[in-house]
Order: C-alpha cells, then sequence, then structure tokens
C-alpha cells in the first residue's frame, strides 16, 4: 500500500520502503504457504511434489494419538493464554501504577526472570518443583508451567502500553467520580486493550510451540502436539503435520479475524 | 542442539534429585515384582516414541487383556531421563535405547524383570538376550532394532559393496560429494563414524582417539553441509545432499514412500558402523508392574513382533517373529544384514566419565 501511495507522490524513499514491505511478507509468509501446499501433496515425503491429495487430511484425523496431542495443546494453550493474561495484566497495573509497596523492586527484578531464564532451566526448575511437593504430573503441570511463564510476558507488553498512558485519564476518571472499578473497566481497560491483545497473543504462540518445557512436565497421556512432532524421529515426518499445522494457521487466521472485527465494532462505539 | 539442550537438563536433574527420589530407588519395589504370564494389576501407561508402535497392536492388546492403554510421547532419550529421573509420572513401561539402559540401570531406575511372567521371552533371537549394556538381559527386553549408516545416490555409489566413511573423511573419495553430504547431529554416531574409520572402537574412551576422530571431522568440515537428525532422508531424496548419515528404518521408510529404491540405496560401511536397539524396560516408579509384564510378553509374541516389524520397518529381535514378517523387509539386507557385516557392527555402550570427552570434541570439530 504504502509502495502505490509511494509512486503517487513520487518519493523514492516511499518507494523502497514499499519493496522493502514486500519482501518482508514474502520472507514471512512464503514458507508458510509452501508448508500450506503440501500438505495437498501425495507424496509421503515432506518436500516433494505427489499430486493434489486429501490423504493427509483424512489420514489426521484418523490418528487418535495425533489428534489427542492436538486436543492437548489446545486446551493448554487456551486455558494458559486466558490465566496468564488476567495475571499478567495485574501484575503490569500493580507495578506501573501503584509505586508505594515495600517489595515492589523485588518483584518488579523477578518478573523479568522467565523471560531471560533458559527454557531448560525454567523446565527443570519446574519438574523438580512438582515433584518436590508431591504433585504428579499431568496436562494440569503442562497448563501451571505455561501460566508461570506466560504471565512475564503479558505483563512486558501491557506495561509497555500502561507507561504510555497518560495518568491524567485514570485522574479525570475519578474527578467524575467514577470508583476504582470503573475507572479500570471504562478508561484503562480500553486504553491498553492492544497491548493486552498483543500480550495475550504472544502467550498463546509461546504456549503452541514450547517443546523443551512441556516434554519435561508433561504427564501420562499429556504429550502436546509439538512434543509428538519432535518424538517423530522413530518414524519420519509426513506431510500429516503439514495438514494439522495448516488446521492450525486456519484457526488462528480465523481467531484473528474476529478480534480485528471487535476491536473495529468496538472503536465505532467508541467514537460514537 | 536440542538433544544437548535436554542433555543437559537431565544431568541438572539426576545431579539435583538425589534427595526426592533416594526413596523410590532403593525402595521395595526394585525386590522385583512376581506375576503370572498375562496377569495385569491395572491400566498401562506407556512412554515411548510417537508412532513406534502399530496402534492396532494397542488396541489388540486393550482387547486381549481388557485394560487401557495410555500413550505418552517423548523425543529424546533424555527427557524421558528426566522425566523418569524425577519421578513425578507413573509410568509403567519405557523404551530406552541401550546406552540409556545402563544409564538407567546405575541410577537404580529400572526395576528387574519377573523372567516367569515373561512365557514368550524363548522367541528372542539370542543375540539380544545378553547386551553388553544389560548383562543376562535382567532389566531390558529388545524392542525393535537397527543400524546407522550411510544413505547413498547410485550417481557417487555404483557398487554398494565399495561403500566406505572414506566418501565423508578421505579428502580424495569425498571430492565427488563435497558440499553434498550430511551427517547426524549425535556426537556418539558422529564421532563413532570417524573413529570407525579410522579403526578404532566406536565405544573409545581414549582422549587421544577421540580428539583424533574429532579432527577428521573438522578437516572434513568444508564437504560436510549439515549436521542435521531429522530431514536428513528428505534431503537426499530431494538432492540437496548425495550421502547421508542416518538410522537404517528412516531411510527404508523414505525411499519405499519415493519409490525411489533404483535411485537410492542404503548400507553400513565396509569399516563397520553402529548397531542401536531400543528396548522395553519397567521404570521403579510404575504402578502396574504386572500389566507391563503382559505387555511385554505381548510384543514377544511371534506374530504381534512381526506386526510391529510391518509397521515400523526397523528389524526385530524377536525370532520366531520371522515367518510372520513381510518378504520384502526380511530379504532386505540392508534392514536384516548378512553375518559378515553383523560381525562389525557394535553397540554405543556407556563410556561413563569420557561422555563429556564426547560432547566436548563433538562441539569443537563442529565450531
Amino acid at each position: 500500500m504504502t509502495g502505490r501511495e509511494g509512486t503517487a507522490t513520487g518519493g523514492w524513499v516511499d518507494r523502497v520502503l514499499g519493496i522493502n514491505g514486500w519482501f518482508v511478507f514474502l520472507f514471512l509468509y512464503a514458507p508458510i504457504m509452501v508448508l500450506v501446499l503440501y500438505s495437498f501433496s501425495g507424496d509421503r515425503n515432506v518436500g516433494t511434489w505427489g499430486g493434489f491429495s486429501m490423504e493427509w487430511y483424512e489420514r489426521m484425523f484418523a490418528n487418535d494419538a495425533l489428534m489427542r496431542s492436538l486436543r492437548n495443546s489446545l486446551v493448554v494453550a487456551l486455558i494458559s493464554t486466558v490465566v496468564s493474561t488476567v495475571l499478567g495484566t495485574a501484575a503490569a497495573i500493580a507495578l506501573e501504577r501503584y509505586r508505594r509497596w515495600a517489595t515492589r523492586g523485588a518483584f518488579d527484578a523477578l518478573m523479568y526472570l522467565p523471560v531471560i531464564i533458559p527454557d531448560v532451566t525454567m523446565a527443570v526448575m519446574l519438574l523438580m518443583w512438582f515433584t518436590t511437593i508431591g504433585w504428579s504430573l499431568s496436562l494440569n503441570t503442562i497448563m501451571l508451567s505455561h501460566i508461570a511463564f506466560n504471565i512475564s510476558f503479558v505483563a512486558i507488553v501491557v506495561r509497555a502500553r500502561l507507561a504510555n498512558m497518560d495518568p491524567a485519564l485514570d485522574e479525570a476518571a475519578a474527578d467524575l467520580y467514577a470508583n476504582r472499578w470503573r475507572t479500570f473497566r471504562r478508561v484503562t481497560l480500553p486504553v491498553i486493550m492492544p497491548g493486552v491483545m498483543g500480550g495475550a497473543l504472544l502467550a498463546l504462540t509461546l504456549s503452541l510451540d514450547d517443546v523443551v518445557v512441556t516434554s519435561l512436565v508433561q504427564g501420562p497421556g499429556a504429550t502436546t502436539l509439538p512434543v509428538y512432532v519432535f518424538g517423530l524421529i522413530k518414524r519420519d515426518v509426513t506431510p500429516e503435520i503439514n495438514a494439522v499445522s495448516t488446521l492450525m494457521l486456519a484457526a488462528s487466521m480465523v481467531l484473528v479475524m474476529v478480534s480485528l472485527v471487535l476491536q473495529r465494532r468496538g472503536e465505532s462505539e467508541q467514537t460514537r | 542442539m536440542k538433544r544437548a539442550v535436554i542433555l543437559l537438563a537431565s544431568m541438572l536433574v539426576v545431579a539435583g534429585c538425589g534427595l526426592g527420589n533416594g526413596d523410590t530407588a532403593d525402595g521395595d519395589v526394585a525386590a522385583g515384582a512376581e506375576c503370572e504370564p498375562g496377569q495385569v494389576d491395572g491400566d498401562l501407561n506407556l512412554y515411548i516414541w510417537s508412532e513406534y508402535i502399530d496402534p492396532d497392536l494397542i488396541t489388540g492388546f486393550e482387547g486381549e487383556l481388557g485394560v487401557n492403554v495410555t500413550e505418552t510421547f517423548y523425543d529424546s532419550n533424555e527427557t524421558m531421563l528426566a522425566q523418569i529421573d524425577a519421578g513425578g509420572a507413573a509410568y509403567d513401561l519405557v523404551v530406552p535405547s541401550d546406552y540409556m539402559v545402563e544409564t538407567m540401570i546405575d541410577a537404580d531406575l529400572l526395576i528387574p524383570l519377573d523372567g516367569d511372567a515373561l512365557s514368550n521371552l524363548g522367541n528372542l533371537d539370542p543375540d539380544f538376550t545378553n547386551p553388553p549394556f544389560d548383562p543376562d538381559g535382567a532389566y531390558s527386553v529388545a524392542y525393535q532394532w537397527g543400524t546407522t549408516g550411510l544413505g547413498f545416490s547410485y550417481d557417487i555409489v555404483p557398487d554398494p559393496a565399495e561403500l566406505s566413511w572414506g566418501l565423508i573423511f578421505d579428502p580424495e573419495m569425498g571430492a565427488a560429494a563435497a558440499g553434498k553430504i550430511q551427517m547426524l547431529n549425535d556426537e556418539r554416531e558422529t564421532l563413532g563414524a570417524a573413529l570407525k574409520y579410522l579403526g578404532y572402537s566406536l565405544n573409545s574412551t581414549s582422549e587421544e582417539e577421540i580428539a583424533e576422530a574429532a579432527q577428521l571431522i573438522k578437516d572434513a568440515k568444508d564437504r560436510i553441509a549439515t549436521f542435521d537428525s531429522d530431514a536428513y532422508d528428505n534431503l537426499l531424496i530431494s538432492g540437496e545432499t548425495l550421502i547421508g548419515h542416518g538410522y537404517s528404518g528412516n531411510w527404508f521408510t523414505a525411499f519405499d514412500a519415493a519409490d525411489a529404491w533404483d535411485e537410492f540405496g542404503y548400507g553400513i560401511p565396509k569399516e563397520g558402523g553402529t548397531a542401536w536397539v531400543d528396548t522395553m524396560a519397567i521404570p521403579t516408579t510404575a504402578e502396574h508392574v504386572c500389566t507391563a509384564h503382559a505387555f511385554i510378553n505381548f510384543l514377544l509374541d511371534a506374530e504381534n513382533g512381526a506386526a510391529l516389524t510391518n509397521f515400523n520397518y526397523y528389524a526385530s529381535p524377536n525370532a520366531a517373529a520371522e515367518e510372520f514378517i513381510l518378504p520384502e523387509i526380511l530379504e532386505d539386507p540392508a534392514i536384516y544384514p548378512p553375518p559378515d557385516v553383523i560381525a562389525n557392527l557394535e553397540f554405543i555402550a556407556g563410556v561413563g566419565d569420557a561422555a563429556t570427552l564426547y560432547a566436548d570434541a563433538f562441539v569443537e570439530a563442529k565450531s
């Protein structure tokens, strides 16, 4: 789009930026297109075209173990995203808005720990924690682990948004006799909503593709999709995996569309 | 890379869990179970690699013995070790590879098997009843086995009998496929190949020999396109490599699928290669020990053992199963190598403290 406008005004900077934009899109989406394309390939090898076929989609739905992994992944991702978004947003507000509690500094520093700590360390820590307190590993321990590392990511994203929000808005709401909850609900939350959504999407992504932590804290029957895929080394990765990925891709695109539509509607209501 | 990361993780767990795990490791469970053949004591928690077992065998076992099987999947021996060692999940049956069996026995993580419950044990090929990693097979029963060797294009290797590690390590022979060679991203396998080429044992614990092998890989690095353990079969078939280092079963499924047996072959270089064997073993944390024995016994059955091989294309350690295995698998020298080739194969055994030598040398060789 920038490219077209650039040509109209004749600015070469715009044109270069436009071309760059297309390259970025190509770089991001070409691999995805290839993945989707090969999910319809009749050949068993990923990367060899064998004519159009829906075989892998049929096999995928017939593969109980694969379907269970997919279901586990979705359950873990959805629940951990919702919980960590709520907790992460609350933590961000606490850190950004209420500056005078005693252990704030320590809490602030600890918040970044799960972000900078290597995955393995996190995985081992969680595994040992669960066994020390005597919890048996299951789908729940995966969820808790994902919530544990996702809170920090959500909090950081939301904080960035909060930092740019004019505190006078809150004060104005208070001046107009809004209580704290109304201030949050009608003023703060709408302003930071893009940050919250961004944090939630980040959490969803991190949860969906985590292997290292999940493989160590999973329990009987709780294998998630990425762990399943990595476990395929004794066999072979077939386009069945492309088919699952395509399905998930379609689902996440629908999700993003829905959230965009909801956001648009929210904005138009606000302007009205 | 990932494997190294998980290895680190499992070492951390092993180091850190001394406290929590002590009671299970030397507790009464290890005294061994007493089960009758086919006796079950609850549902089975199976911990195995993805798609390594025919789903029909699982349903067959469930139907025959009236229990449920819950499958959980792992992606490396090291992940499995970390979980078992931490003891948080009660898996009844695991499928560790050879060297991992030794590690787990040393760490008191496996219970001795009850021979009385394994009435089909006699079906096992004698080659697998007394493996170096588990003398007398006291703790493990072989599940499937295979070899690690070279997949190649006939353009480069017209005569499989002349297959040599020199195609990778010899500067002159290697020139033909320069830049189109792949090796496994695995310190024991890849250094093991170099050790074999040099005429040493692939379980060498000598610092000099390992260093020599590492240097060989370093010198060959300009000709090696990639160190990859996941997609090497696709690389060969798509023509991006001409010679690839990898596990037997993967090559076969790939050649079969691409219908490309005329173009590609797999073999064990004349200097020798690795034989690996995955086994079935029962962790000390198991809660349904008799069901686990029943499952092992079920897979030791001739027809079930054959079904497994017909599903995953790996050779069966089950001698009685051979009459039910598809002839195309049985007659394939790459899956069932002739005796003179077998004589040149070595299992990867635990090397104790030398494990870090291998890890360091491999990182150094690749850098």
